[in-house]
């Protein structure tokens, strides 16, 4: 990422000011009562940060991929909860301001979001279909311009707290169940009644329960063939962007092995401490991983760059990679998570200690789960019976 | 083997292994066959079975959703392959 957006200073500095002044201070009461994070996401909306993905042209930062990621990052170092509802945010956006197309009412929608900094929410999740996002059991009925759509999903992050939602669904209630389109929801003309609870381990801020849910709107909220916007948007940005806020996470695990490691030297100069060993190693492990996703970022904002370049991620070799992105990622958070904790000692497993890494380690767990590693490495592994390499 | 008989054992290939939602033997060359119902997953069984059927291997670059979006899109390739061989 060496050529830098134009916005991209100003928002990275505006984004550590959110960071530190209300992510960082509310995360362990976001935590502890599994509470939306309200300062933080209130304080990005006032930094206009929402809409650092949309284009310049429409009144946004118009901000890369892998420049939303570095500002998932910075989030994800204060407040894990935070920076992945930004990411998720981030993805929505992403998605139609790069698949839009000459839609007025999408490129409306855009100038709106801008205007009032609406938080967007993802409901690709759906009861019946085993947690595959590319299939649909819900249909959109579409009369007279008009659209109605009744769904039942197994989770929604931040669903009680987002402006409006993107929901998948087939193309029509008699369509196969992987043609799929993309409908903006609107607040005013949706309902959503809770089915399930949110009291999880980590990630809880996100506040991600099952809903159902009813809509209708006019069927220019429509955005159609899921199955392009999956492959060359929805799945790039968010393995991106995700790795970017488990990189915050890890990131911020070794700040406090490194600050650790710094108080013990402290305490005995020119004795080398016996955890020096271990920082180096987790340091080590956090360079390999950024470079794995600035790389992978690095890589997809040139694709995006060129024009007609993007049919490219439609192929085995760019969805083998970015599963490979997403299991490694996912795995490099925990890693580094538990090994800073075992490192630091009891200071870290201490809840209430400076150096505390309880929460870290509970949201890091989130990592493998959220599209699952192991359904991942199946989609893989049958890829890799017909990809050559070549 | 002439182009109709290629595109008769594609829509066989794609009957046994595409796990579609239609009669393949009622498709039209180019009617969509993710709109029919073959999921990505499946679409690595139709290539698999390709490959095994026609004696041939789909290079990577061939390796895209568009290549097997339709009959005639399969056939394209596999005649690609076949007349570059």
């Amino acid at each position: 990422m060496a050529r830098r957006s134009a916005n991209f200073a100003l928002a990275l500095e505006a984004t550590r000011k959110v960071a530190t002044e209300a992510a960082g201070p509310n995360a362990a009461a976001v935590d502890r009562d599994a509470r939306f994070p309200v300062e933080a996401i209130d304080a990005l909306k006032r930094a206009r940060l929402l809409s650092a993905g949309v284009p310049v042209e429409l009144g946004g930062l118009g901000l890369s991929l892998g420049e939303q990621a570095e500002l998932c990052c910075v989030l994800g170092q204060a407040c894990a909860a935070t920076a992945m509802i930004t990411a998720m945010h981030f993805i929505q956006i992403g998605c139609i301001a790069r698949h839009r197309g000459d839609s007025a009412w999408f490129t409306g929608y855009l100038r709106e979001c801008v205007e009032r900094q609406l938080l967007i929410a993802s409901i690709t999740s759906e009861v019946g279909v085993g947690g595959d996002a590319r299939t649909s059991v819900a249909g959109v009925r579409v009369e007279g311009g008009a659209f109605a759509l009744t769904k039942q999903a197994t989770t929604i992050s931040y669903g009680a707290h987002a402006d409006d939602w993107f929901a998948t669904c087939r193309r029509s209630p008699d369509a196969p169940g992987n043609d799929q389109v993309l409908v903006m929801l609107r607040r005013g003309s949706t309902t959503l009644s809770p089915t399930t609870t949110w009291n999880t381990l980590g990630m809880r801020g996100t506040c991600s329960p099952g809903f159902s849910v009813h809509a209708t709107g006019d069927a220019a909220q429509i955005l159609p063939d899921y199955g392009t916007v999956s492959a060359k948007t929805m799945v790039p940005y968010s393995h991106v962007l995700w790795g970017g806020t488990w990189l915050g996470i890890a990131t911020d695990a070794v700040h406090r092995a490194r600050a650790y490691l710094r108080g013990e030297a402290r305490k005995a100069p020119g004795k080398a401490p016996p955890q020096g060993l271990r920082v180096s190693e987790l340091a080590t492990q956090l360079a390999v991983m950024r470079a794995l996703v600035h790389d992978v970022a690095r890589d997809v904002e040139e694709v995006y760059e060129t024009p007609g370049a993007d049919e490219a991620l439609a192929t085995i070799a760019w969805a083998l990679r970015l599963n490979q992105l997403k299991i490694a990622a996912s795995q490099a958070v925990f890693d580094i998570t538990v090994k800073s904790l075992q490192t630091i000692g009891i200071m870290a497993y201490k809840q209430d200690s400076p150096a505390s890494l309880g929460r870290h380690l509970r949201d890091a767990l989130s990592a493998s789960l959220m599209v699952g590693n192991d359904r991942l490495h199946a989609t893989n592994a049958a890829f890799l019976c017909v990809f050559k390499d070549d | 083997m002439s182009s109709e008989e290629l595109r008769g054992r594609v829509r066989q290939v794609l009957a046994e292994h595409g796990k579609l939602a239609v009669d393949a033997a009622g498709l039209g060359d180019d009617d969509d066959l993710y709109a029919a119902g073959m999921t990505s997953h499946a679409s690595v069984g139709v290539m698999l079975a390709l490959e095994g059927a026609f004696d041939l291997e789909f290079p990577d670059r061939l390796l895209r959703r568009s290549s097997f979006q339709s009959v005639a899109a399969i056939a394209a390739a596999i005649t690609e392959i076949q007349g570059g061989a």
